[in-house]
């Protein structure tokens, strides 16, 4: 990654490269085709166009978002800069479950084309914060050896799901960028271009790389943005109605633009196509024209998939951009020739079925899915809509696999010949000598210049065949993990499985046990259901409050829902969503929070604090690429602090309009918001709140029954008892899950003693209620010794002497002397009867003080008097 | 000796010498220069021959025997079939090789007071469980202890050692407490019913881990054993009766209430049998002729009527074994060649001493003045009903004392008085009220006297030559 100053260091300024090249009048938009951006420190301005590649300020500092620039326009009142791209993926950014699916280790420059229809392309200009160089490889190309960090590599195509091949639409890079500010004026076709000074100096870290066996293009030159406080521009409704209404007519706009296609123009590319097929090799994307006026309204934005499209449909060949450079540079505006590109667009769309079929899946990823999402947003027409867009995605997905082989097999073909070394043309061969000839200086130059037309030279040079085996070598070996995740080793021998009713029984009753359905909570399940859908679905963020006692099936429901809304969101219903769990009672400290949620998010470590700035940036900024998140905390009231500031933030990032952050929170006091929150806290989380009751001995029995299934181990009354026993205690299901497992157990055992019914019947119940219930105190009083049960009485009769629960050693121990007496025991020493005592303070039938106070310690009971006189009366 | 010399035809020689470790491997015999050919194996020089190495002999298996005896009282070995706890065990047994060979998740607390075998239990039914093969090579368990692991943080080092699991990833693991814990649960979770091998965590001292901050390592062993993780089956041991009021609601939600009590519910005939038991020699002790002897020794000594009586005693105040224990040490360490059998008078002896009040027996070593301050100070807690004094207060007491009625205590300087005074809080025989940090004057500092009256005059009786006057002040009602 190239080193960029991040805006708290240096400011920079944008403005327009130029004048606006078109305005769309509907909209009050005015195009532009180039943003000029000044940094502070440097002295002269860098010009980003269109069709290059840009960091655009994320939540990480270290790894910007990367996206492809298609647009440069300003807003209506002409006061925001916008711009519109194609967003590019990082790995870490992939949701973490997803990764696997790559089957690999990502390279650490990789990227990957993101295709989501629902990602906001519209972004501010103004978080453009450099540029970047992005290469395409084939998919089972090697990574070349030796990365630059400012460029980027991209090979497979992310579209939610899976990771796919690029198709070589993409690959086509974008209209040539609009020429630099001051271009010296006119450069000879294909001749070794004289860079341009001034520009040179100007750009930094552009480095040299080499794309061995590999299509690529190069998305170079690097600006720097200036500027601060950048939010997403445009506000949604403007950009809605915007996008809307370009999408109701996109064929006649386009259309109304292509008056006059140049014809030199449409002679250059048939020259290069008849050039790609002799070369055939890796090419640069930022391949620029050296030279063209600075106020050609170039309208570069929309057109980009269709050329690409008509590319990969004439030649069957990889789009390259040598195709698209005209041979001689010369003056020529981009607009003509792109009008050209597109006149021919239309007809080629009517030739080739597949690929203008595949034009609009293209087009979505820019375009459609916002038509989609703002037609969702009313709550009313959430179904419908979901519908339609349903469909429409269905059947764009129908064409892509329909078009995909086709595509494929092109790449495949191009690929191909593509891996090895060529000998090029006469004059590619040309250029290459030339630029063999400095290449030193070639180097410097592309690092130091900006220019296409520099870019283009040392791009050339990088493809040297003579260069490229020796600095071909094996792809960087995979890093060893950085932290490993341990796990328990596995078992030598598998575990047994059940082997009667009884075992499989006790099986389905155990608590981990998942089961088909959560009974009795089918309320709570759709209420929780709702709540998280809608706020999915319209991207929005909130809070909910879920509290109930223990084992009521909070959390259960809650899992529960969520995967219901994965399989969902798997189906294509609703959009695809992240869902992290925390919980207060699995972390050490309440700060710890905020690691565990970066870390689940985006797989970075970090301290808690730097962990919470993190956050922070991450939910309060623009993201547009971001899912939306679910998080589940659970045991909530853990996460107190003095200050209440993790719960604050919790309940806080959901408000925030970028946040997409759906907080669920689990604790099990239902007031817990009254008592522990200070008020902007409770009042944040808001009053979406849900309880759950303790469950009726009905939903008991339920539950058992549903979990039973069929095997056939209870009685009917039995069952019934456990739950009605339960219901009146906690209402707690674990429990009764529990009691029922030891009745199985208890049911087992006398069966293997005398013959059973086999049945788990009342008896065995009541045994296993016996066992968890019943207090073990009078038990332990009756076994008691001698002397204890004495000092026990002797405690209760100092008691009465004093008329207080409460009593001294000292005390006490003059009545057990004389009790002693009475029963014609030898009377104890005091050593003994300390011993005694201490004895009964560590069962906890008495209570003592520290044993420091020795004989002046004071005793109490921990048992009710009457249990004590009713233990030692039965003897 | 002649007695033992009839008899000494049975007893081979080999048997002596091996165990025994006496090396008769000589001709001659060094002291009375017998050659003894049925001794004679090999032919070196100095060593007694049979019948003068028979008192060695004799003294090597009174060694013996106490070396068994004693291994057995100080190192709690695990009997081979402990009585009187088959259910107990079997519902342990039953519920940890379910989780060894199942994997069913399962936890359970086995409730006892202290000395009735908790431990015992478990270790007698773990030891069972390994000697199963596929257990053996399948369950991992983890010892911890509350007394040792004092809090979450060492627990969780503990654990990750147990489990082998600190060289997965170098030192790392041992980083900060939440890395440990993130670390282990991640360990955990990876883990399922079926493939990942059970782990048996045995908690002693189980109700100190409640007290841990929030029950952390609690809930998340429980928790772990109420999901479909690796099957983990958590054991507590712990003596307090009330040990599930001490978790916290959502953690005694998911501990699975089953108990195991170990009450001890064992009369007096079964704890002389087993006395007898624990006095006996095994069967398998070297020389069968003494173990014989010793042992109907053993079952006269259980039948007489002054060692009932004191058993009784100790079974009226403890029926734990380890205080038996103490008692049976005390009385064989008297056992030797010359005195061959515990006698009654021995276990008396050991009883006496087991019993014996520290605080009387500290209360003989003291002078005639401090004693005097002492009776002062009763004198002052009854006529103040236990309410605290200070120096000044003693002090005028015993000048009163001495004024009054004392002929042979004669007046100690103030100074002296006062050290006598300190030395008493030294021994701890008096306790200031307030620390020790406390700003005020030695003199003024208000005590409590630790002793109860009984021990006081106990102690006089006995104290050697204790003037009358002094006797008679401590006898009499108020100074």
């Amino acid at each position: 990654m190239s080193r960029y100053f991040t805006r708290l260091r240096i400011k920079r300024f944008y403005s327009w490269g130029g004048r606006p090249h078109s305005v769309n009048r509907k909209l009050k938009t005015f195009y532009y085709d180039s943003l000029c951006l000044k940094t502070d420190g440097l002295s002269e301005p860098c010009l980003i166009k269109p069709g290059q590649y840009v960091l655009i300020e994320g939540d990480d500092d270290d790894f910007p978002y990367v996206a492809k620039l298609l647009k440069l326009f300003s807003s209506e009142t002409g006061k925001r800069k916008l711009a519109e791209v194609q967003w590019f993926i990082r790995f870490h950014e992939i949701p973490f479950k997803k990764r696997r699916l790559l089957g690999r280790e990502a390279h650490p420059q990789e990227v990957f084309f993101y295709q989501d229809k629902t990602c906001d392309t519209e972004i501010d200009a103004e978080t453009i914060i450099d540029t970047v160089q992005v290469v395409f490889l084939a998919p089972d190309g090697a990574f070349p050896e030796n990365t630059s960090k400012s460029t980027l590599y991209v090979k497979l195509c992310w579209d939610m799901k899976a990771f796919r091949p690029v198709e070589a639409e993409w690959v086509q890079p974008g209209p040539k960028p609009a020429p630099p500010v001051a271009p010296p004026p006119a450069p000879v076709a294909r001749s070794l271009p004289t860079p341009d000074v001034a520009v040179m100096k100007r750009a930094h870290s552009v480095s040299l790389r080499q794309l061995s066996r590999s299509v690529g293009k190069l998305g170079a030159g690097e600006a720097e943005s200036s500027h601060s406080a950048s939010k997403l521009s445009a506000s949604k409704a403007l950009s809605r109605k915007r996008r809307g209404s370009c999408e109701a007519t996109p064929g006649v706009r386009k259309k109304l633009d292509l008056s006059s296609p140049g014809k030199r123009l449409t002679k250059d590319d048939i020259l290069d196509e008849l050039l790609l097929e002799e070369v055939e090799s890796r090419v640069e994307l930022a391949r620029r024209m050296p030279a063209s006026p600075p106020q050609s309204p170039a309208r570069v934005f929309s057109l980009s998939p269709m050329k690409v499209l008509n590319k990969s449909a004439v030649v069957i060949s990889p789009p390259r951009l040598i195709g698209q450079n005209p041979p001689c540079p010369t003056r020529i505006s981009p607009l003509p020739k792109q009008d050209s590109a597109r006149a021919r667009t239309p007809s080629l769309r009517k030739e080739s079925s597949s690929s203008a079929l595949r034009e609009p899946a293209l087009g979505s990823v820019a375009e459609e899915p916002p038509l989609d999402q703002a037609a969702m947003t009313p709550r009313s027409k959430r179904k419908s809509a979901l519908l339609v867009s349903s469909r429409i995605r269905k059947q764009l997905n129908l064409l892509n696999t329909s078009a995909n082989p086709v595509s494929d097999d092109s790449e495949d073909d191009c690929f191909l010949p593509s891996q090895e070394p060529k000998s090029s043309s006469g004059d590619e061969e040309v250029e290459e000598e030339g630029s063999d000839n400095d290449s030193v200086t070639v180097r410097k130059r592309r690092q130091t210049s900006h220019t296409p037309r520099s870019t283009r030279k040392g791009s050339a040079s990088a493809r040297t065949p003579r260069r490229t085996p020796s600095q071909k070598a094996p792809p960087t070996t995979p890093r060893t993990p950085r932290h490993a995740t341990p796990s328990i080793p596995a078992r030598s021998l598998p575990a047994r499985k059940p082997r009667n009713v009884l075992e499989e029984a006790r099986e389905r009753l155990h608590v981990s046990s998942v089961p088909e359905s959560l009974p009795c909570r089918e309320q709570e399940f759709q209420d929780v259901y709702s709540f998280v859908e809608s706020k999915i679905v319209d991207g929005i963020g909130g809070c909910m409050y879920i509290s109930g006692v223990p084992g009521t099936g909070k959390t259960a429901t809650v899992h529960e829902v969520i995967r219901s809304l994965q399989q969902a969101a798997e189906l294509d219903e609703i959009p695809a969503f992240h869902f992290i769990e925390i919980n207060g009672m699995k972390m050490t400290d309440p700060h710890q929070a905020y690691v565990q949620i970066l870390q689940k998010l985006t797989d970075q470590k970090a301290t808690a604090d730097h962990a919470a700035a993190l956050l922070a940036k991450r939910f309060n900024n623009p993201a547009p690429k971001k899912e939306t998140t679910v998080l589940l905390v659970d045991e909530l009231d853990l996460l107190w602090t003095r200050k209440q500031n993790v719960m604050y933030n919790l309940f806080d990032w959901p408000t925030r309009r970028h946040a997409r952050l759906v907080v669920l929170a689990i604790a099990n006091t239902m007031d817990l918001p009254e008592r522990i929150m200070i008020n902007r806290v409770a009042s944040r989380l808001g009053l979406t709140r849900m309880s759950f009751q303790p469950y009726t001995f009905k939903q008991l029995q339920q539950i058992i029954t549903s979990r039973l299934n069929h095997v056939k181990a209870f009685e009917e009354d039995a069952l019934q008892l456990v739950s009605r026993k339960v219901a009146a205690l906690s209402g707690d299901a674990r429990r009764c899950l529990d009691i029922c497992r030891r009745a199985t157990e208890i049911c087992e055992y006398s069966a293997a003693q005398q013959s059973g019914s086999g049945l788990v019947g009342m008896s065995h119940v009541m045994e296993a209620l016996d066992e968890m219930f019943s207090s073990s105190y009078i038990a332990a009083i009756r076994c008691a010794s001698v002397q204890e049960q004495i000092f026990l009485r002797a405690v209760l009769a100092e008691f009465r002497r004093l008329g207080l629960e409460e009593a001294t050693f000292q005390q006490v121990f003059v009545q057990h002397q004389a009790l002693c007496r009475v029963e014609g025991l030898q009377p104890i020493s005091i050593s003994e009867g300390l011993a005694v005592c201490q004895r009964l303070g560590a069962c906890r039938l008495l209570l003592l003080e520290p044993s420091r106070l020795d004989v002046l310690r004071r005793v109490r009971l921990n048992v009710s008097q009457d249990d004590v006189l009713y233990a030692l009366k039965e003897e | 000796m002649s007695k033992r010399k009839s008899k000494d035809t049975q007893w081979t020689a080999g048997e002596c010498v091996s165990q025994v470790r006496i090396y008769i491997n000589v001709k001659y015999c060094v002291f009375c220069t017998y050659l003894n050919p049925r001794i004679l194996i090999q032919s070196v020089k100095s060593a007694p021959c049979y019948r003068c190495a028979l008192p060695y002999i004799l003294l090597a298996l009174f060694g013996q025997a106490q070396k068994i005896l004693r291994e057995r009282y100080c190192y709690q070995r695990v009997p081979s079939s402990p009585v009187g706890i088959e259910s107990q065990r079997k519902n342990l047994l039953e519920l940890l090789r379910r989780t060894a060979i199942h994997g069913e998740s399962n936890s359970v607390l086995i409730v006892g007071p202290r000395g009735s075998g908790k431990t015992m239990l478990l270790k007698s039914v773990l030891k069972e469980l390994f000697e199963v093969r596929e257990v053996q090579s399948n369950v991992l368990l983890v010892h911890l202890n509350g007394l040792l692991q004092t809090d979450d943080k060492i627990a969780l080092k503990e654990i990750t050692r147990q489990l082998q699991l600190e060289n997965v990833v170098g030192d790392k693991v041992f980083g900060s407490f939440a890395e440990n814990l993130t670390f282990l649960l991640e360990a955990l979770k990876k883990g399922n019913r079926s493939s990942s091998r059970p782990v048996i965590f045995t908690l002693d001292e189980f109700d100190l881990f409640a007290h841990h901050k929030n029950q952390t390592l609690l809930y998340n062993l429980l928790d772990i054993s109420q999901s479909a993780q690796t099957p983990v089956a958590v054991v507590g041991l712990t003596c307090r009766l009330d040990v599930l009021e001490l978790l916290e609601k959502r953690v005694k939600s998911r501990f699975s209430h089953r108990q195991i009590h170990l009450l001890n519910p064992m009369d007096f005939h079964q704890y002389i049998e087993t006395t007898q038991e624990h006095l006996g020699l095994p069967q398998d002790f070297p020389d069968e002729r003494f173990a014989q002897e010793w042992n109907s020794s053993i079952k006269m000594l259980c039948e007489d009527r002054s060692v009932k009586d004191v058993l009784r005693k100790h079974f009226n105040t403890s029926k734990d074994f380890r205080s038996l224990h103490m008692l049976l040490l005390m009385a064989l360490s008297r056992v030797t060649p010359t005195n061959p059998t515990i006698k009654p008078g021995d276990i008396q002896e050991a009883s006496r001493l087991c019993s014996m009040d520290a605080k009387a027996n500290i209360l003989h070593g003291l002078s005639i003045l401090e004693l005097c301050l002492i009776i002062a100070m009763k004198h002052l807690s009854e006529l103040y009903d236990g309410e605290p004094f200070n120096f000044q207060m003693v002090h005028n007491e015993f000048k009163k004392f001495i004024q009054r009625k004392s002929h042979s205590i004669h007046n100690f300087e103030t100074p002296v008085v006062l050290k006598a005074f300190e030395h008493l809080q030294q021994l701890e025989l008096i306790n200031p009220m307030d620390g020790p940090s406390a700003k005020i004057q030695k003199e003024y500092q208000l005590v409590k006297l630790m002793l109860d009256h009984s021990q006081i005059m106990e102690a006089l009786q006995k104290y050697p030559q204790c003037p009358t006057d002094v006797k008679q002040w401590a006898t009499s009602a108020f100074g």
